[in-house]
Parts: C-alpha cells; sequence; structure tokens
C-alpha cells in the first residue's frame, strides 16, 4: 500500500516526521563527535580529566588551560563554521539552481584568501593586532567578492549563469591577484600565507566562535522567512515568478545574506573546502528540498562533516594536528564520489 | 475577471514578437489560444500575466489583477527538484504559505490533487514522475492557488488522448463553475474545437482572427496560418474536425 493510501496530507506529515528524525540523528551524531573532538588533542589527556574539567571541577590549571582555552574553542568552532558552510552551500545551490555551486563558485573564497594574503604582507601598518586584522581584512574582501558579483546581477539581471560567470571571473581575478601577493611576498609571509590557505581551526577562541555563531543566528532565522519561496526556486525561474516570487530581488537577497555567512566563517578559519558543498547534497538526500527542512539539516550535517574532520585531523597522526582544510579535501573527495555513486540507493 | 488588452505589442531588442494585439476575454469562458511555433502566443500570455515587459494596456476588470488572482502555467514542466508532489501542489498556495502550514493551504493543495486525480502520485518525488504526470501535478499546483483567472501555456503537450481529455474537461467544467477566466495555448486544433467556446488565432505576432472554432478553424484561415493544406469538416457533436492534409511548402 502507498503512503498516499491515507491521504496526501497525512503521508507528507508522516515525511515530516521522518525528516525531522533524520536531523535530530545527525544532531545526536553531532553532538557524539564534538564530545570526541574535545576529549582528543595531541596532550594525550584522559578522558575523565577532560570531562572533569568541562565541568569545572578540575584540579590542574594547565589541563583547564587546554581544554577550556584550546579543545572547547576549536571543537566548538567546527561545529559552527560546519553549520555556515552547510546553510551557505545549500542557498548557494538552490539560488544558483546548481548543485556544484560553494562559495568557491562565486570567488568569495578567492576574495576572503587574498583579504587574509594583503593583511599578512602589510600586517605590521594595520593599526590591528594581526590576529584580527587577517579575519577583518578576509571579511572584507569577501564582501568585495560578493559586491563585485551582486553589482553585476544587479545591472544585468541576477540570473543563476550570470552570477555564475561574474562569480568565476571574480575568482579568477582574486586568484590572480593571491598569485601576485605570494610572488611579492618574503618566504616567511608567503609561508603564513600558505599556511591560512590551508584552512585551520588552531586560530579558534571563544570570542572568534561567538561571532560566526552570531552571523549564523541572524541569517538563519531571515533565511528561513524566505523558505517556501526559495524552494519555489527550484521550479525554475518562470514557474516561480508565476507562483509571485520577485525572483532577482529573492536571489540577491539570500547572495547577500549568504556572503556575510561565508565571509564570516572563512575568515577565521582561512579556507575550508567540500564541507560547502557535500553537507548540501546529504542534507538534500536525507530530507528534500523543502528549505524549510533541508537549511537546518545542511546546518546540522554540514557541522557533523567539520567535527568529524576536526577529530580526523588528530588522529590521523597522534601528537599533530593537521590543517583540516587538507583533511576535508582529502576525505571530501571520495566521500563526494561515493555519494554520487550510491545516490539511487540512498533515495 | 474580465480580461481586456489593447495594442498589446511584445518586443524582444528589435524583434517584434507581438504585435497591436486586442482581445477579450469573459469570465466563465475558455479562450483557445492557437498559432504556428514562434506566433508570439507565450509572449502574449506572459504579457497578460504580467511577467513580460510591453507596450498597451492589459486590464483585468479594469485594473491591474490583484496578486494571485491569475494561476499562470508556463511551458516548462522540467522540474527536477527533491520535492514531492505534493509540496509542488502546495507550492500553489505561495502567498498564505508560512513556515507552518496553515490546515487551509493543506485542504487546498489536498482537494486540488483530488480533483486533477494526482493524489496517489502525491508522496513522489516529482523528478520521478512521468511527463504527463508532473504536467498534470503542475495543473493541480495552478488550481490549488483559487485563481480568479487561468493562463495555460500548452497544458495538455505532454498527455496521452485519455488525460488530454480528462483534463481538458476538467479544466472547463472548473471554468464554468467557478466563473474562471481561462486562456490556454493549445497545439490539437481539434482538441481546442471541443474544449474551447472561441479560439484566436495567431500569425507572426499577429491575431489573425477570434471567434468560434466553427468560424475561425476553416480552410481559409488555418492553411495561411499553420502553412498546411486542411480538410475541415463537422464532427457529430456538432464541433469542427481539423484533417492536415500535407504541408503546402513541400
Amino acid at each position: 500500500m502507498s503512503d498516499t493510501a491515507a491521504g496526501p496530507v497525512a503521508a507528507w506529515r508522516a515525511a515530516n516526521l521522518r525528516r525531522a528524525t533524520l536531523s535530530l540523528i545527525g544532531g545526536a551524531l553531532l553532538l557524539v563527535s564534538f564530545s570526541a573532538d574535545v576529549a582528543t588533542g595531541p596532550a594525550m589527556l584522559p578522558i575523565s580529566a577532560v570531562v572533569r574539567s568541562l565541568a569545572g571541577l578540575g584540579a590542574d590549571p594547565m589541563l583547564d588551560a587546554i581544554v577550556h582555552n584550546l579543545r572547547l574553542p576549536i571543537a566548538l568552532m567546527a561545529v559552527v563554521v560546519g553549520a555556515t558552510l552547510g546553510v551557505s552551500g545549500a542557498i548557494m545551490q538552490t539560488v544558483l539552481n546548481n548543485p556544484l555551486a560553494s562559495s568557491y563558485t562565486l570567488g568569495i573564497s578567492a576574495g576572503a584568501g587574498f583579504g587574509a594574503a594583503l593583511a599578512i604582507l602589510v600586517g605590521g601598518e594595520l593599526p590591528l593586532p594581526e590576529n584580527w586584522a587577517i579575519p577583518l581584512a578576509a571579511f572584507v574582501f569577501a564582501g568585495v567578492a560578493c559586491a563585485i558579483v551582486g553589482s553585476v546581477g544587479r545591472m544585468r539581471g541576477a540570473t543563476p549563469e550570470l552570477l555564475i560567470l561574474a562569480g568565476i571571473a571574480c575568482l579568477f581575478l582574486f586568484q590572480a591577484l593571491l598569485s601576485l601577493l605570494q610572488f611579492l611576498a618574503s618566504p616567511e609571509a608567503l609561508q603564513q600565507i600558505v599556511f591560512w590557505l590551508f584552512g585551520s581551526l588552531l586560530r579558534a577562541s571563544m570570542g572568534k566562535t561567538t561571532i560566526v555563531a552570531g552571523v549564523l543566528a541572524v541569517a538563519l532565522p531571515l533565511l528561513l522567512k524566505d523558505a517556501w519561496r526559495l524552494t519555489a526556486l527550484k521550479l525554475g525561474d518562470e514557474r516561480a515568478r508565476a507562483l509571485g516570487v520577485h525572483v532577482n530581488g529573492l536571489r540577491l537577497r539570500a547572495f547577500v545574506v549568504v556572503s556575510l555567512l561565508t565571509g564570516a566563517a572563512v575568515a577565521f578559519v582561512g579556507t575550508i573546502g567540500f564541507i560547502g558543498l557535500v553537507a548540501p547534497h546529504i542534507a538534500r538526500m536525507m530530507v528534500g528540498e523543502d528549505q524549510r527542512h533541508m537549511l537546518p539539516a545542511s546546518a546540522v550535517f554540514g557541522a557533523l562533516l567539520l567535527s568529524l574532520a576536526s577529530l580526523a585531523s588528530k588522529l590521523i597522526m597522534p601528537g599533530t594536528v593537521f590543517p583540516i582544510g587538507i583533511i576535508t579535501a582529502l576525505i571530501g573527495v571520495p566521500f563526494f564520489g561515493w555519494l554520487v555513486l550510491t545516490t539511487g540507493r540512498v533515495q | 475577471m474580465i480580461l481586456q488588452a489593447r495594442n498589446v505589442t511584445v518586443r524582444y531588442g528589435s524583434r517584434i514578437a507581438v504585435s497591436d494585439v486586442n482581445l477579450e476575454a469573459r469570465p466563465g469562458e475558455v479562450l483557445a489560444l492557437l498559432g504556428a511555433n514562434g506566433s508570439g502566443k507565450s509572449s502574449l500570455m506572459r504579457a497578460l500575466a504580467a511577467l513580460q515587459a510591453h507596450s498597451g494596456t492589459i486590464a483585468w476588470d479594469s485594473g491591474r489583477a490583484s496578486p494571485g488572482s491569475i494561476g499562470y502555467m508556463p511551458q516548462d514542466n522540467g522540474a527536477r527538484a527533491a520535492l514531492t508532489a505534493f509540496e509542488v501542489v502546495l507550492l500553489g498556495r505561495m502567498r498564505t504559505l508560512g513556515l507552518r502550514v496553515g490546515a487551509a493551504d493543506l485542504a487546498a493543495a489536498e482537494a486540488a490533487m483530488e480533483e486533477i486525480g494526482v493524489s496517489d502520485l502525491a508522496a513522489r518525488r516529482i523528478g520521478e514522475l512521468s511527463g504527463g504526470q508532473r504536467q498534470m501535478v503542475l495543473i493541480a499546483q495552478v488550481l490549488a492557488g483559487n485563481p480568479r483567472a487561468l493562463l495555460l501555456d500548452e497544458p495538455t503537450s505532454a498527455l496521452d488522448i485519455a488525460h488530454q481529455l480528462h483534463v481538458l474537461d476538467l479544466l472547463r467544467t472548473a471554468t464554468r463553475q467557478r466563473g474562471l477566466t481561462t486562456i490556454a495555448i493549445l497545439h490539437d486544433l481539434n482538441a481546442a474545437a471541443r474544449f474551447a467556446d472561441r479560439v484566436a488565432l495567431m500569425t507572426t505576432g499577429r491575431l489573425a482572427g477570434v471567434g468560434a472554432p466553427a468560424d475561425i478553424l476553416q480552410p481559409m484561415t488555418l492553411e495561411p496560418t499553420f502553412d498546411v493544406h486542411v480538410a475541415v469538416d463537422l464532427g457529430s457533436d456538432g464541433h469542427p474536425v481539423v484533417l492536415p492534409l500535407r504541408a503546402r511548402s513541400l
């Protein structure tokens, strides 16, 4: 007997319950991964000591410092940045109607990379400590990349094709500028630029984590407010317009919000690939493309993936923390391949 | 809603797609828009739906159509989204949908699926459906919005004969019962003859004739419009039956 035997509404409600359950399972796995991430690190601390420290019962100031100042911010940053990249990837794939869209496609990451490299190069001249100047510059230039792409969209109509073309042009522009900076940089600055471009959670702090979480907390409700209109975009621009959606306005609005999200995420941790691409794919397979479900699910699975990657970065070579950007790419590529090959079965 | 279109012209750059068209349609009436490919039917329909820049005036009940009052179904039905058929129909209620979906919206979507006869497809993903099934789901989407006018661009192009008859009869009944103003672009001249109260024939952006099917579907109007030789007879039900014979230019 089919699901619709009890009526379309009952079947839909049952499907929604299944979707919520899958997201909750993802959330539970995230909790496990987060806990394991906090419990793991080069210092090889006993898990019981970590738990005592987290509960405020720790007696060793050194151990407390490791847990509270290093592990907790990193694990939390992995969750927050993963969620942010997941949501921004989901929105980009929706508004550009392209399953390959991510912050890379539109040159936003390249803009951030250039900004960070510029700050590293002229860091001594800036009135800000380097710790903040680099993320600020990365955020500003992510915004510049968005402004360029958005301006083209405003002038010529925000069609997915045009935005992607403008984004690719932006990507090449900032990559060329980044190469120029690398060419001009001293060996020390060049090393710092390359390390930033790897992407790393080691620069995390509770303050930075709070900023990214704050941006996500503001952006997600704004995007959810447009959830049905974003869902309608999946039927094509013409049909969305026929349903009363102001397609170009919605696309540009979503684009601005997503730019802020991506800018905030990459500013503090560098360019972390694949999360923004893979998390929405997993969410889509699990809960479909009703954006009311897909956006939260993308956040959950993005957070889970980056949290797992953070854990893996510490386990691959005990005593060493690999730059997480390398881990997400190394694990992400085969994982993505597996996803693509098994999509039919998963559905 | 009464449609009054005056001197409607649609341009794409220097190309004129619709030229100086005057057209009226009344509630409870089905008007079939006919014409060869590229004759400007879809452009005119998009202009009537307020989705296409144009010159001239288009008035619905002497003014602009209120939001949601026009149910426009574009030609493209290539939706591949990971959405169920029910969700696609629910989108027809866009103007009232919130994060929590209200009972009225759910009931309207369910009723529209029931009316079109696609309730059994509700839980299937739209991308998995056949072209014809998808077309029926999208018709249900348009009806779910409870519009006062229907603008349908080739609504039955992917349907088999039985489903064509079912959908066209259903649309005609809905038009009568709800007092809708229905304009449908059709390629099947015989379906238009049976289904429509009036037909409008377009040739290279201009209206070549508007009137009762028996008056317009004649060799002298059809042959220059479609560039074919045709024979026209009266069917047993009194509707004209058009038989294409051969292309004129061959």
